[in-house]
């Protein structure tokens, strides 16, 4: 602490200066609504920006991998059955240069069948492109995870905002409902179920959602029941506003972090468990390719040719990993908690 | 005064956010005294929290760091010592009161147990001798049949009489420093004038030297014997608790006394600082009160005034302290209290 | 202040929670005061003593249990037809205590200003809209530019003003302010009571003010309410209340209030407060009795004959 009256400081300054001219109430940070301020913050998350461009180059493959290979997914053609992955360039470094070992032996099984094309994810045993089927598996398995994940959504969120906002007697009929359903394993549920529906998309779909929706009405109806008594609904009910207003004006918008944290779990979930419901064989029927039905043929043969097992796998793990990444990003920057 | 127990020197202390470098402390330094009590105000944001947080050392190790500065207690510098050491001070030496008594007890832990934890842990007591001295520390605080109480859950207890067993808690080890974080604020104004003359009855008893935060100034008239003020960051200025109660100094002080109302009479209008208070991300150019301050001078834009010494006790950091400073006229109900000191208060 | 008109007359309120369960909280239990025209009436309490409720009573967030509530005479609880409830809406006004929570974090302030003016049409046209926001905005002593600026990004005193212009924007004759300020900072607390004070002038306006910080209260409210485990027990004209108060709790209350004046408070002695200490024998009606004109307290016919005795010795 200095007593500084030594200090020279020129007289001038000690003139009042006038600070009416500043503004008091002047915010200096910059404009920022809600949803740029948790961009803000994903952009800084590392992990879930290079999941989001992976999982984009995975969408775009499952979007157009089919159609670069020029060959048909479908097609069958004995032989060039079980070929390993073969691609140009890559095959002078010594790996995916169609070679394999047989009997202890390293051959070269596209020049002991003949075959001069390229595969560049290789063959299976019916002498289809894997590259083209890994991409259309991964199209469907994401259509049907993507569907899946819409329909819980709108459910779930219908369900859980009438749930909590209502209250009273309607949540307590409407939840002893969603006890009910999710007390069945969803399995049990989805196999009677796939027994009824001819297996295909939609009916795969239907079967998830029928259990799906559950927890996001459970996420959200808990979320409404906090936020309704928040003084801005109390406030907005004493200015008379309808129920419909309070729903979509206040209560759905400050839900919306909630849903798509939810909704971006639920997709790598529904992605599983569709391959897993593929793999054990009551999921989409051949010739139709998903990453579960391929994971489930390369599984036969993965001792001779683990090719056909690995690669659709890689896809799904890829995925997987990503989408929770992005996930785990979205929610650290929705969560108010984070907010300075 | 008696000897010093707690020198805080030049102590900077900064927040990474999203958005920037928070400068909530920016250079503050203060002595606590043994025996005393010394009140921080400010209002929220003023750096009063985070400066006693940086005493235990209770900051958030991820996104906090304190730039530069020395606490001393002890001999040993705080902001130097290894967690270990810091678990060794922390409930034994310096304790510290929260705010919300209904967070900081443990809800699934008995009473006695939680007041028991710090005297077997710290003081190496035996189990039912600890629980002895549990029973008295209860007592000793105020609650009624402790030799129930003590088996009881921290929800079968009143918000007034948690926040007893805490400040019980807090001098289980009977501690050189006790910080108070606000300890009334969440309590009704009957409980909270309870819990103050308890501690000022405990503070004799155990002779601990307190740190009070809050921002409620008639709170610090009734327990501080000094008073330090806090705005931007900053100590703006610090004396005994008549000095800053009846010759304040600074604008900010005036400002703080001046707009709470009076009993006696029906005031016109009450007295208002404008604005806002500074944002730390980037604190302004010269004094942070300046842009709020209505003696504000040019130098005040330009340059952070230095502490000038008022008393042996009484500093305050503005520029109308400065010899070729202008005499002002500070408000009305300032200019009443200054009469009165100026009469002798004592 | 010609306080004649009565506005708003309850008449023994009663909001009882989990009624008839073992759980049974009688947060407001048989209260009745008026509110006269253009005047502010305080009303304080320890928190849980029902005063909030009271409050979110009257404005029928919450329905009440019994007892009823005229505004102008008309009831507030009964059925109503949208447009009757339309009107009351419109005269009622609500301010909320939590700047951070009352204001929805994903509207812009615009629109959360707007909100009333948009449910009861207001404005004909936008730019009428915004030019009405733009107003309030000053009213409330913020600027124009503020009304595209997210709720995060203004402090605690700023949010508050948004909230009362909000409330502003319909053009209310009565407003509750539920614990306004108590949130605040010391130095924002007088910038805030200090615009209420001033719409109260400029606009007329009749305030039911709840809070806490007796102090404030004392400052800004022309009559006071005491309120204590969902009874009123004392009513009387705010420098009545301070100089003679009668009830054992409004002294013990009083006797609390700290202030920033040390010699004042180095030799301050404190009531508390014994709800055992009345002795009420069985059969005794305990009820509010005008002791001095104007100064209402919840006590039996004895205690009456007792407070009216020690009033004039006073």
């Amino acid at each position: 602490m200095s007593n500084s009256t030594s200090e020279k400081i020129p007289k001038e300054l000690f003139e009042p200066a006038s600070t009416d001219n500043m503004d008091n109430e002047l915010i200096a940070k910059p404009q920022l609504s809600f949803m740029k301020d948790a961009w803000l913050r994903v952009r800084k998350n590392k992990g879930a920006i290079i999941s989001a461009v992976i999982l984009l180059l995975v969408i775009i493959m499952a979007a157009i991998g089919p159609h670069i290979s020029h060959y048909d997914a479908y097609a069958q053609d004995v032989t060039k059955s079980n070929l390993p992955p073969k691609i140009p360039g890559l095959e002078k470094l010594g790996i995916f240069d169609g070679k394999q070992e047989i009997g202890g032996v390293e051959t070269d099984v596209y020049k002991q069948q003949n075959v001069k094309e390229y595969y560049w994810f290789g063959t299976d045993s019916l002498g289809r492109d894997l590259f083209s089927r890994v991409w259309l598996g991964t199209r469907v398995s994401l259509y049907i995870a993507l569907l899946a994940a819409l329909i819980d959504m709108v459910i779930g969120v219908g369900y859980g905002l009438i749930s909590g906002f209502k209250g009273g007697r309607v949540d307590n009929v409407m939840q002893r409902i969603l006890e009910i359903i999710s007390g069945i394993p969803n399995l049990i549920v989805v196999i009677l179920m796939l027994l009824i529906l001819k297996p295909g998309i939609i009916s795969i779909t239907i079967a998830m959602v029928i259990t799906g929706w559950v927890g996001m009405a459970r996420v959200v109806r808990g979320q409404v029941l906090k936020l309704k008594d928040q003084e801005y609904i109390l406030a907005s009910r004493t200015l008379g506003a309808k129920n419909s207003r309070l729903l979509l004006k206040h209560l759905l918008p400050n839900l919306s972090g909630v849903i798509i944290i939810n909704t971006m779990f639920t997709i790598p979930s529904a992605i599983f468990f569709e391959a897993f419901l593929s793999f054990i064989g009551i999921g989409l029927q051949a010739p139709r390719a998903s990453l579960g039905t391929l994971i489930e043929d390369g599984y036969q043969t993965f001792q001779f040719l683990p090719h056909l097992m690995f690669i659709p796998c890689i896809v799904i793990c890829i995925i997987l990993i990503a989408c929770n990444l992005i996930g785990d990003g979205l929610r650290d920057a929705f969560d108010p908690k984070m907010r300075d | 005064m008696s000897k010093k127990i707690l020198e805080i020197s030049d102590l900077h202390i900064s927040f990474h956010t999203f958005a920037g470098e928070i400068k909530a402390i920016r250079g503050i330094d203060f002595d606590l005294y043994e025996g005393e009590t010394l009140a921080i105000v400010g209002e929220s944001g003023s750096g009063k929290s985070v400066t006693t947080k940086s005493i235990m050392r209770l900051l958030p190790t991820n996104n906090s760091e304190i730039k530069s500065g020395k606490i001393m207690f002890k001999d040993k510098d705080i902001v130097q010592a290894s967690e270990k050491e810091m678990q060794k001070i922390r409930g034994k030496d310096i304790s510290m009161i929260f705010q919300d008594p209904m967070t900081s007890l443990n809800p699934t832990m008995t009473i006695g147990k939680q007041i028991m934890e710090p005297l077997i842990k710290h003081q190496k007591m035996h189990k039912s001798e600890a629980k002895k001295r549990a029973l008295k520390l209860l007592d000793l605080v105020g609650i009624p049949k402790p030799d129930i109480r003590i088996k009881q859950y921290p929800h079968q207890f009143s918000g007034g009489m948690r926040q007893r067993v805490v400040i019980a808690i807090a001098l289980a080890c009977a501690p050189k420093v006790l910080i108070a974080d606000e300890p009334t604020t969440a309590l009704d104004v009957t409980i909270q004038g309870q819990i103050l003359d308890l501690m000022k009855e405990l503070q004799k008893q155990i002779e601990t030297s307190i740190i009070f935060i809050t921002h409620d100034l008639g709170v610090v008239a009734n327990v501080a014997d000094r008073v330090a003020v806090m705005y931007g960051g900053k100590i703006v200025e610090v004396g005994t608790v008549d000095e800053i109660f009846y010759n304040p100094q600074h604008p900010y002080t005036w400002g703080l006394i001046s707009s709470m109302p009076s009993l006696d009479e029906k005031n016109n209008e009450l007295y208002v600082i404008p604005g806002t208070p500074p944002d730390l991300l980037n604190p302004p150019k010269g004094d942070a009160f300046a842009p709020r301050n209505p003696y504000a001078m040019k130098i005040d834009l330009e340059k952070e005034p230095p502490m000038y010494k008022v008393s042996d006790t009484h500093y305050a950091a503005t520029w109308l302290l400065h010899p070729n400073a202008p005499k002002v006229e500070p408000p009305e109900n300032i200019q009443a209290r200054m009469r009165k000191f100026a009469k002798g208060v004592k | 202040m010609a306080q004649t008109e009565k506005l708003l007359e309850v008449k023994h309120l009663k909001q009882y929670f989990n009624q008839g369960k073992p759980n049974e909280v009688r947060a407001v239990d048989d209260i009745t005061f008026d509110i006269y025209k253009g005047e502010t009436l305080g009303l304080v309490g320890e928190s849980g003593c029902g005063k909030s409720t009271t409050g979110r009573t009257i404005i029928r967030l919450y329905d009440a249990t019994g007892g009823s509530v005229l505004y102008r005479g008309v009831n507030v609880h009964e059925k109503k037809s949208t447009s009757q409830l339309k009107v009351l809406h419109q005269k009622m006004q609500m301010i909320f205590q939590d700047p951070y929570a009352s204001l929805n974090p994903r509207m812009k302030v615009n629109d959360l200003i707007a909100e009333g003016i948009d449910i009861h049409n207001l404005a004909k046209s936008n730019q009428e809209r915004s030019e009405m926001v733009q107003h309030l905005l000053e009213t409330v002593g913020l600027s124009r530019d503020h009304a595209n600026r997210f709720p995060h990004e203004f402090s605690g005193g700023q949010r508050q003003r948004i909230g009362i212009a909000r409330a502003l924007a319909v053009n209310p004759e009565f407003i509750i302010a539920d614990e306004p300020i108590s949130a605040l900072d010391v130095s924002i607390q007088a910038q805030v009571v200090n615009l209420l004070k001033k719409l109260q002038r400029d606009k007329s306006l009749t305030y039911l003010f709840i809070a806490h910080d007796l102090s404030m209260v004392k400052y800004i409210s022309d009559r006071i309410g005491v309120m204590y485990f969902g009874k009123l027990v004392e009513l009387a004209n705010s420098e009545d209340l301070y100089r003679n108060p009668m009830h054992p709790y409004t002294k013990s209350l009083l006797s609390a209030i700290p202030l920033p004046d040390p010699i004042y408070e180095r030799s301050r002695k404190r009531h508390t407060y014994d709800p055992g200490s009345h002795q009420y024998e069985a059969g005794e009606e305990v009820k509010m009795r005008e002791i001095v004109p104007g100064h209402y307290v919840y006590c039996s016919e004895k205690e009456m004959e007792q407070y009216q005795a020690n009033y004039i010795t006073n």
